[in-house]
């Protein structure tokens, strides 16, 4: 099967004030694929990530320039935020559930989109607590706080929140950073999971964990990427020296 | 720096250069042993062997603690898996050295035959073979793994042409053939040693460049 690209990165800069955080970053994603990124901290794999979303455009004193096309269409140019992060979600490092319940968390996206029939409501909500492989633990209690459940069980809820908009490409930036190892294990295999429906992107400083779930990796640099490839040549021999140093933990 | 990683590497390796080491003087002690018929010699080279196997099965131990505890990768996974392969096929040589030592006991107890005049120069191909192979290691030296991988047909043809000779020495004359199969196991043991000696060129190859082309 050919790779489709998914998101396509040309000559892409970004700049906090006066201080380059990302340097001429050319990518394509493919669809259907996990796409670990790698790197120190301070290399700009985060930004790079928030940059496919947009959510640095806030950030006062930021400029981009280059281009990031999603599906071929411009997202900076031709597209506005919301309906691009319609398109792509994102977790975070610290499972932030809402101060609401379960079943509450789950229905905010659909609800801000306009959804109020109940019973859609809750086939939405049955059905992302299932894909994020979370059902069996909390279908007795959907109104129940979510915040009131596990670090592993809340970052469960914030992917299930995240797919109930069916976004078609999921950010994850550390998203076990914060978890126990078993909890880090249903997250991955649930990322192994979903990568049949959707486009996963993955940050993570465990690098182990980029060589069991994802089929290409990318490490950063000071702003760089430095090497982009299959996994299974990234771990085995990178091409880069820079790589093979931190990957084999001679680096700094 | 992973400084206790870099450090328990390094262990690993001086492990395995010991190993070659030890392999290095039994097969320098076997050629002398055969050549003189020295067995205080080969006996000493059979009790060696002991050694080799522990050596084997603590590297084996060493390689297992490291994946299991630093999750190696890149060229360090690559040295570990490759460290692996390789003792077992340093382990196999030893054997062969203690295997053509039993043979040298045999043939010194036996009245003598003409050795096959091929003889010196397969044991010749084959212990630069061995030495080559173990330097690759020590050194890192990919076109010494290259020249090992090549040598290993010279070794082959030798085979054919000492086999052929054993074949003639005992139709011509039948009170040779205790003799000759004597040396028929020792040349059959010589060209195993080259085939695992090119085994660890492989291996170094695979190490030092990934490519996992064996032969």
């Amino acid at each position: 099967m050919n790779d489709i690209t998914k998101f396509s990165v040309s000559d892409l800069n970004l700049f906090y004030g006066s201080f380059q955080a990302l340097k001429n970053i050319n990518m394509d994603i493919y669809k259907g694929k996990i796409t670990a990124f790698i790197g120190p901290s301070g290399c700009g794999k985060s930004t790079f990530l928030k940059t496919i979303n947009r959510m640095n455009d806030l950030i006062e004193g930021v400029t981009i320039n280059g281009t990031v096309t999603l599906d071929g269409v411009d997202i900076y140019k031709e597209m506005d935020a919301i309906s691009l992060r319609t398109r792509v979600g994102m977790v975070f490092q610290q499972p932030n559930p809402f101060p609401m319940s379960i079943y509450d968390n789950v229905a905010y996206g659909p609800r801000i989109h306009g959804i109020r029939k109940k019973s859609t409501l809750d086939e939405i909500v049955e059905k992302s607590l299932r894909q994020a492989a979370i059902w069996d633990e909390v279908k007795d209690k959907l109104k129940k706080s979510a915040q009131a459940i596990s670090g592993g069980q809340q970052q469960r809820i914030c992917i299930a929140r995240t797919l109930a908009i069916e976004p078609e490409v999921i950010l994850m930036d550390e998203p076990t950073s914060a978890l126990d190892p078993i909890s880090t294990l249903k997250i991955e295999d649930l990322a192994s999971e979903l990568k049949k429906d959707y486009t996963i992107i993955i940050v993570t400083h465990n690098m182990q964990q980029a060589g069991r779930i994802s089929d290409k990796t990318a490490f950063f640099l000071t702003g760089e990427v430095i090497e982009y490839g299959d996994t299974e040549q990234i771990f085995n021999k990178p091409s880069n020296k820079k790589t093979e140093d931190y990957i084999t933990g001679r680096f700094g | 720096m992973r400084q206790n990683f870099i450090a328990q590497l390094e262990e690993l390796n001086q492990d395995v250069i010991k190993m070659g080491s030890i392999l290095e003087l039994s097969t320098n002690e076997m050629i002398v042993a055969l050549d003189s018929f020295d067995t205080k010699m080969a006996n000493e080279i059979i009790d060696r062997d002991d050694e080799i196997d522990l050596l084997e099965q603590q590297i084996e131990r060493e390689c297992i603690n490291i994946i299991a505890k630093q999750q190696p990768l890149a060229s360090d996974l690559r040295k570990i898996t490759s460290i692996m392969k390789i003792i077992t096929d340093i382990e196999r040589i030893a054997d062969q050295c203690a295997d053509i030592s039993e043979y040298i006991l045999k043939l010194a107890a036996m009245p003598k035959v003409k050795a096959p005049v091929h003889l010196p120069d397969m044991i010749e191909a084959m212990k630069v073979m061995v030495i080559d192979t173990i330097d690759s290691f020590v050194e890192s030296d990919l076109e010494k793994a290259r020249k090992v991988m090549d040598a290993d047909d010279v070794v082959d043809a030798y085979f054919t042409k000492i086999t052929g000779a054993l074949i003639e020495m005992i139709q011509e004359d039948s009170k040779t053939a205790p003799q000759g199969v004597c040396y028929l196991m020792i040349v059959k043991y010589l060209e195993r040693m080259a085939d695992h000696a090119t085994n660890i060129a492989e291996w170094n190859r695979f190490s030092l460049t990934g490519d996992l082309t064996l032969g």
